[in-house]
């Protein structure tokens, strides 16, 4: 009986890594007591996302106890999947809110800029493994492409904030993969030389958001609000904030998307300072622990994935906190496992299936 | 790993080579995102330490909000408690134009609900030419109870429509007191402005109306009262969640007249369908008893912003009702003049009471003829007889004798020529002709010629009847002038302290007492035995009167006036100025009746249904021409 209960608890948790677990779990909980508080008590809306979280726990599990290779061979089917999607949503996708995102596939609409969000490593990650052995500049230039075409259809639906995130964990790649001090360096002085052309291209909305985040005072009704309000409230929390469901820029309405993309001005308003910066431990704690997980990670393929999942995380996370407390423009990128949502929930878990199965499987190995 | 097993010494190394370079850039991702966090660490420090107090000050104002509580305002009524102003509770649809994307569409939806007239969407649409964006307009007012109950069935489908319980003004007695209560209405920019150059917009926060005519306007900042607060917390829509703090406004001061509304009622429609203005006053307060300005209007129309035509029905009438005859209409006093002449007369010593001319029925200045109305002359005329009769010439010789100077100094003392000052806005100066006038208004020189005809109060003279009526109450007071004031006392709601109004006299004429009775003796004389004799034909007390005509057009050399020749608009004024009783004065009066021909005729009558009503109680039909009247 003991020998079954045994296995039946090494089957569920073997390839699970309970520091890692434990981190996602405490920013789970915290998740549902700020909903809790930021949707004024709406335990459906509550309940949901703790449906969710049970989802995307599961889907953690189950990719957990994928072998990394199996991932390996999924990295070129997803990535060319992923693209002929968003050719698919360029040509005949649907508008919402000004922006063409969705593809109707039939039975649902799905939005595949979340897929190339893992497929994007995924691709990158096993093309530089392939060609470890024979890495030359042309490599990383094909590389350089291969990010490129998806970040562009992206930035074109348009979707600046899934572009961002997804260009970054590009370059992560890139630049694990071991690109070149001198061409780091290249690009920066062309990056910044070329920001004109880049404003030339950007839509009028996204030219606003950054404009408002330099001056936030100048369409305080507009652009500017979402801003103005959310900094407000991360001000007004003080060193240890107003209290779990006192917050008054949130309970009276005045924080925009405040269950979602600004759910961190409510947090940060109910507890202040110290909540701010404990939160901010528990996000290095996990990003710590990827990162040791990336390190030990027995393949170039493994550790250029799970490096460039955990640097992704933490970019969602800075982003998010950096757009709430007002330096960062308005992107819509929701703070990783706190802000309500499903779609972001499973994606980011997976990654941290990901990064579990790459921990376990090494060590199953080696035993 | 296969290539281990194929080639071991060199990809291991390479292998561990790469291992290494890996890790060293995994260490400074690390280091990059440590640096980052603690950046944003900064950031909340900045935000959460030492901009605090800012951003919760900020958080305080958005959470805060300060509504104007509105005062009520305050009530006018008459001496004895007759209500003339005052406020009742409606339901109004009020509609917020910034909110509403197309407004013709949603009144045309709206109409389908509550009953919309024509003259309701005039008024809207001249009201929000008029306002700012997003001030709540009201496009119905006094709903139903129905149609409230029907409108928040609905009111889902009419973002940027409300139901407001709303303080309506209300004018119980209309047209009678349009010139003297005034009447409010939505405030303006230019009034704005004023408020905020003298420092009182605050006190408007939530106010939409301001008194814009008669005492609504001169007593504003006692009417208005005084703005509450209440402290509430909104939300980001504005909607109010729970009152945090209170302070009740303060009512504004109720007016109590020295107006009679009886008084001023039965005068108003003893004018029947003619025009005119009459003013009674307290010869020993200069409290107004009656102010009359015919025709009135009804000043509920302007109470919730007017419509276009009736504004324009109101402005382009040919009988002028929105001018206010008893204070900004200008007349020549004609005869009613002569009492004050013979006064200047007795005071500069250039008559005695006895002295008498012949009147052959002209007098010649020049060669230019002056007649008297009497063909043939009133033969020996003294003073008595001068204004028992009404002799012309009497007071043309006078006149000469006198010279504009002496004229236009004595008569400034009894206030012609200059504001009475009297507590409504709008009031008319008049012309009292001199020498300075003349070379002011003309750039001319006084000719001794114009003399004449001002003894008759003819020529330049132009007075308002509130002039007049001071004036004559002056007399009647025995030469003791008090300031016309239309408020007995202002009384505050809460305390009910009372304030008075102007409780002493103004001046004191620089005239001998013997020199007034003579006067008063020879206006008792006028309505025992002279020109308004017959309209006081009965009376049971005694009287004082003059009556007089002005000329609307001036009348060529020779040529006399016939009135069936003449157009309605262009026949003489018709005045009377009265007192009584005799002894002791308690009302004094004046009376004109624009277009209407002698003074005895038209207006006696109606100044003697006034001091019948005020001093016996007597109520009153209406006043019919007296046909057979003498000219005076």
């Amino acid at each position: 009986m003991a020998h079954l209960i045994r296995r039946i608890s090494r089957f569920f948790t073997a390839h699970v890594d309970g520091f890692l677990l434990a981190t996602l779990l405490a920013l789970m909980v915290t998740g549902l007591m700020v909903l809790y508080s930021a949707s004024s008590a709406n335990v459906p809306r509550v309940s949901a996302q703790f449906v969710n979280m049970l989802v995307a726990l599961a889907v953690m599990w189950v990719v957990a106890n994928i072998p990394p290779h199996y991932f390996q061979r999924l990295a070129l089917p997803a990535y060319l999947l992923g693209i002929a999607l968003l050719l698919g949503v360029a040509l005949s996708g649907e508008v919402v809110n000004g922006a063409r995102r969705w593809l109707n596939v039939g039975f649902t609409r799905i939005q595949p800029s979340e897929l190339m969000k893992i497929a994007v490593p995924l691709m990158l990650a096993w093309y530089f493994n392939r060609y470890e052995a024979t890495l030359k500049v042309g490599h990383y230039v094909i590389a350089a492409v291969l990010l490129a075409v998806p970040v562009a259809f992206i930035a074109r639906q348009p979707d600046l904030g899934t572009a961002v995130l997804i260009l970054a964990s590009g370059c992560y790649v890139l630049f694990l993969a071991g690109l070149s001090w001198k061409i780091i360096a290249g690009i920066g002085v062309a990056g910044t030389a070329s920001l004109p052309l880049v404003w030339s291209v950007l839509h009028d909305y996204q030219r606003q958001r950054i404009l408002t985040l330099l001056d936030p005072t100048q369409d305080p009704l507009g652009a500017g609000y979402h801003t103005i309000q959310s900094t407000i409230a991360v001000g007004a929390g003080g060193l240890i904030g107003k209290g779990w469901l006192k917050g008054t820029q949130a309970h009276l309405d005045f924080i925009p998307e405040r269950t979602t993309d600004f759910i961190f001005a409510v947090y940060s308003e109910e507890f202040g300072l110290f909540g701010n910066l404990v939160l901010l431990l528990v996000f290095l704690l996990a990003i710590a622990r990827g990162m040791v997980i990336t390190a030990n990670a027995p393949t170039l393929f493994a550790r250029l994935l799970a490096g460039a999942v955990t640097l992704t995380f933490f970019t969602y996370a800075f982003v998010n906190m950096g757009m709430v407390s007002g330096v960062l423009p308005v992107v819509g990128v929701p703070l990783p496992l706190i802000s309500y949502g499903g779609t972001s929930l499973v994606t980011i878990c997976l990654g941290f299936g990901i990064l579990m199965s790459i921990q376990t499987h090494r060590k199953l190995v080696q035993t | 790993m296969p290539e281990l097993a194929i080639n071991p010494g060199i990809e291991v190394r390479n292998s561990r080579l790469e291992l290494h370079q890996f890790r060293v850039r995994l260490a400074i991702a690390g280091g990059f995102v440590v640096l980052m966090f603690c950046l944003l660490a900064a950031r909340f420090v900045y935000l959460q330490v030492a901009m605090h107090q800012h951003y919760d000050t900020l958080a305080e104002a958005n959470r805060i909000a300060i509504a104007p509580i509105v005062p009520n305002r305050g009530i006018i009524v008459d001496r004895n408690g007759v209500v003339l102003a005052h406020n009742y509770s409606a339901y109004t649809l009020e509609i917020t134009p910034g909110k509403v994307a197309d407004l013709k569409a949603l009144i045309d939806e709206l109409a389908r609900i509550v009953d919309i007239s024509p003259r309701d969407r005039r008024r809207f649409a001249k009201l929000l030419e008029e306002s700012r964006r997003f001030e709540s307009l009201p496009i119905r007012t006094r709903l139903s109870d129905e149609e409230i109950a029907r409108f928040a069935a609905n009111r889902y489908r009419f973002p940027g429509v409300d139901v407001k319980a709303r303080l309506f003004r209300q004018y119980p007695q209309g047209e009678y007191f349009s010139h003297v209560v005034g009447h409010i209405g939505r405030i303006n920019q230019r009034e704005l402005d004023q408020l905020e150059a003298a420092e009182t917009l605050a006190n408007y926060r939530g106010t939409d109306y301001i008194g814009k005519t008669g005492l609504e306007q001169s007593y504003e900042r006692f009417l208005h009262g005084t703005t509450g607060v209440e402290q509430v917390e909104v939300d980001s829509s504005g909607r109010a969640v729970r009152t945090l703090s209170r302070t009740p406004p303060l009512s504004g001061s109720n007016l109590v007249l020295t107006l009679d509304a009886k008084l001023q009622e039965m005068a108003y429609r003893a004018f029947g369908d003619r025009r005119g203005a009459l003013v009674a006053i307290e010869p020993a307060t200069g409290g107004v008893l009656a102010f009359v300005s015919k025709p009135g209007f009804d000043p509920n129309l302007f109470v919730d912003g007017i419509d276009p035509q009736s504004w324009g029905e109101l402005n382009n009438s040919p009988d002028r009702p929105m001018v206010n005859r008893a204070l900004a209409g200008t007349y020549p006093p004609g005869s009613t003049f002569k009492p004050f002449m013979a006064l200047a007369a007795l005071t500069y010593g250039k008559r005695t009471p006895q002295q008498a001319i012949s009147d052959p029925g002209y007098f010649m200045f020049g060669n230019h003829q002056f007649r008297d109305d009497k063909v043939g002359g009133h033969g020996m005329v003294d003073m008595y007889k001068s204004i028992v009769v009404s002799c012309d010439t009497y007071y043309y010789v006078l006149a000469n004798d006198l010279g504009i100077d002496a004229i236009s100094g004595f008569m400034a003392q009894l206030g012609f020529g200059s504001r009475t000052g009297v507590d409504i806005p709008g009031e008319s100066a008049g012309i009292l002709p001199s020498r300075e006038w003349k070379m002011r208004r003309f750039k001319q020189k006084w000719y001794a010629g114009e003399t004449i005809s001002i003894g008759i109060g003819q020529g330049y003279n132009a007075y308002t009847p509130l002039q007049l009526a001071t004036a004559i109450a002056t007399i009647a007071n025995d030469g003791i002038m008090f300031r016309p004031h239309i408020v007995n006392y202002i009384e505050e709601v809460q305390s009910r302290d009372r304030t008075l109004i102007e409780p002493r006299p103004l001046r004191t004429l620089d005239v001998k007492p013997e020199h007034i009775a003579i006067i008063k003796a020879a206006l008792v004389g006028v309505n025992r035995e002279g020109t308004g004799a017959r309209a006081f034909a009965g009376a049971q007390y005694v009287s004082a009167g003059k009556t007089g005509t002005a000329q609307v057009i001036a009348l060529k050399q020779g040529e006399r006036y016939v009135e069936s020749r003449v157009q309605e608009r262009f026949r003489d004024h018709a005045l009377f100025i009265a007192y009584a009783p005799a002894d002791r004065p308690k009302i004094a009066v004046a009376v004109i009746v624009e277009n209407s021909g002698f003074g005895a005729r038209a207006a006696a009558p109606i100044a003697r249904q006034v001091l019948d009503y005020y001093l016996l109680g007597r109520d009153v039909k209406a006043v019919k021409d007296d046909d057979d009247g003498a000219p005076d």
